[in-house]
């Protein structure tokens, strides 16, 4: 067995060297950081939990986070429904994988062309959506209901349109996932179930409550906490769309660490804000490896 | 039935084609003078179609697409065949040998899958800057390297698992050594696995923003395209013409890969990669 305890040394070094070094160390590392006062990339002093204690005082802070709790709240009831829907509806379509596979595309490109994406939609002047309006406005002068004419302007310029711009965004590269996770699921589903069902006479309407979402709770567990797990994460469309503005009103956390540790420069607090999103992010993942362990 | 049948049709295909509009926009865009662009890329009269936009990104002074698709390629490709390496070895440890601490090691492995990189930035950084290896391609590809070792090692230490055992016994009967089993017998049948992680990690890698923003803010002829077209948006002029088409040169090998490795890449995401 000696050789054995060989093999097993030299085929897991390679990966245990990279993962201790650069993932787990620097994941400590950074707690270490977290706790010291910072002068542009040079230790001051040790200042304990100071910086936390700053940041759950900052309004920056507090904006950050719930500006990632409206984004979850919204994204993921959205995509998961949307993304149930289609699964079921797709499963009655021909030419459904096309169409799958159209709705996959925003999982596939960069998330960095989808903020650029989402300028060039929502712009003033060159965006479809502002085109749209326009011709919806011209209808209702037409009609006589000019008061009731919407805004033109390029939406992620201002306050209140630029996180729902983005929102839909994050809803437009997503959606895919959980309906392909969703088709898969379905194809798992015992065709007797629905058999019985229908000998039972169940309405479509009883077997989708009592036999497809009980059925589906895996996959529904996958889709939720992945979604959310990402959109927390979500930082290059905010980068390239609005760089968490208009006056923070698309300031994130994953952002907002960036900005704070790397345009700023203040290491200390950036390296607070690391912290408390690994602890969030790998909580949510705790959960999802346990229901995942379970199955 | 038929007009139930009718209307779902009509509903899927609205959805599919609400959904690829972005792309559409984005590629009249590309292949039409500014001033088109401005009065709406969707009016469809008097188009004038203009390689200029293209040629203006990839020759461009400041940002060479050209030069950034050549960095893209460089960080990706060692990035992509590295990691199998590594990932495939340790995972066939943990599908087929028992050893100490096993079960805690690979929990630890597979709750790392969905660690943020804002996590491990900062000591990333002053690491990579102690080692002199910031600024430097090769920084790249040992962090993603690095982070792609949780979510492969995973993905392929299921895949190994559905693999019959009684080839591999029977092999060593034979006297093969475990290395010799995993090169000639192991990794030969698990070209659909390798073929996944390698479509994935490869698109992962090309998609990557955040690490090359900040292993390579010092040296932008070493930037790949994500970070080039992040610098192509003017502050208060935006060039559409020529973002919308460095944007398409940017995922055109993602979408490439999408079509031609589908299959591969969906699986990829949806079983085994908890990532992104």
């Amino acid at each position: 067995m000696k050789t054995r305890r060989t093999t097993i040394i030299i085929f897991l070094l390679p990966s245990i060297l990279f993962l201790s070094l650069f993932v787990i160390y620097p994941m400590l590392y950074n707690f270490y950081i977290s706790l010291f006062k910072w002068k542009v990339v040079r230790i001051e002093s040790f200042i304990g939990l100071d910086n936390y204690v700053k940041l759950l005082n900052n309004p920056q802070f507090h904006r950050a986070f719930i500006n990632n709790l409206i984004w979850i709240l919204i994204h993921v009831p959205t995509t998961t429904v949307l993304g149930l829907l289609l699964a079921v509806l797709l499963k009655r379509v021909k030419g459904s994988y096309i169409i799958k596979s159209v709705i996959f595309l925003g999982m596939v490109i960069p998330q960095i062309v989808v903020g650029i994406m989402l300028l060039f939609m929502f712009d003033s002047d060159a965006g479809v959506i502002n085109g749209l309006l326009r011709s919806l406005n011209g209808f209702l002068t037409s009609v006589g209901l000019t008061e009731f004419s919407f805004p033109i302007r390029s939406w992620t310029a201002y306050p209140d349109t630029a996180l729902p711009a983005l929102i839909i965004g994050s809803i437009w590269i997503w959606t895919g996932f959980a309906v392909v996770v969703y088709s898969a699921g379905l194809e798992g589903i015992p065709k007797d179930l629905y058999d019985a069902a229908a000998v039972d006479g169940a309405s479509p309407i009883k077997t989708f409550w009592h036999i497809t979402i009980p059925m589906l709770r895996p996959a529904t567990i996958v889709v939720v906490t992945m979604t959310l797990i990402w959109v927390l994460k979500i930082f290059d469309i905010v980068y390239v769309a609005t760089r968490g503005g208009p006056g923070g009103a698309t300031n994130v956390m994953a952002y907002m660490m960036y900005e704070q540790g790397f345009v700023f420069y203040k290491w200390g607090i950036a390296a607070a804000i690391a912290t408390i999103f690994t602890v969030i992010i790998l909580a949510f993942s705790v959960y999802l490896v346990r229901s995942m362990v379970r199955r | 039935m038929r007009l139930s049948s009718i209307l779902i049709h009509v509903l899927a295909w609205a959805i599919a084609s609400l959904w690829i509009i972005p792309f559409m926009g984005v590629f009249m865009a590309s292949i039409r003078p500014l001033s088109e662009i401005l009065s709406g890329w969707w009016n469809f009269q008097n188009i004038n179609i203009t390689p200029d936009n293209y040629i203006n990104a990839w020759t461009n002074e400041q940002v060479p697409i050209s030069r950034h698709m050549i960095n893209s390629i460089l960080i990706a490709i060692p990035s992509t065949i590295i990691p199998i390496f590594t990932a495939s070895l340790a995972a066939y440890c943990f599908a087929r040998f028992s050893f100490p601490l096993k079960n805690m090691l690979f929990l630890t492995i597979v709750l790392l899958q969905t660690l943020p990189q804002q996590s491990v930035v900062i000591p990333l950084f002053i690491m990579l800057s102690q080692m002199g290896l910031l600024n430097t391609l090769p920084s790249l590809v040992i962090v993603h390297t690095a982070f792609a070792a949780p979510w492969t090692i995973f993905f392929f230490r299921n895949f190994f698992a559905t693999l019959p055992v009684e080839v591999e016994e029977q092999a060593r009967v034979d006297g093969a050594s475990d290395f010799k089993i995993y090169y000639k017998i192991v990794l030969p049948m698990s070209l659909p696995a390798l073929s996944s992680v390698a479509a994935l990690q490869f698109v992962w890698v090309w998609n990557d923003f955040f690490f090359a923003l900040i292993f390579l803010s010092g040296a932008r002829e070493l930037q790949p395209l994500t970070v080039a077209i992040s610098l192509l948006r003017g502050r208060y002029f935006v060039d559409w013409g020529l973002l919308t088409a460095a944007s398409v040169l940017t995922m055109a090998i993602p979408l490439l890969l999408y079509a031609l490795l589908q299959r591969y890449l969906m699986r990829g995401i949806v079983v085994g990669a908890v990532k992104g």
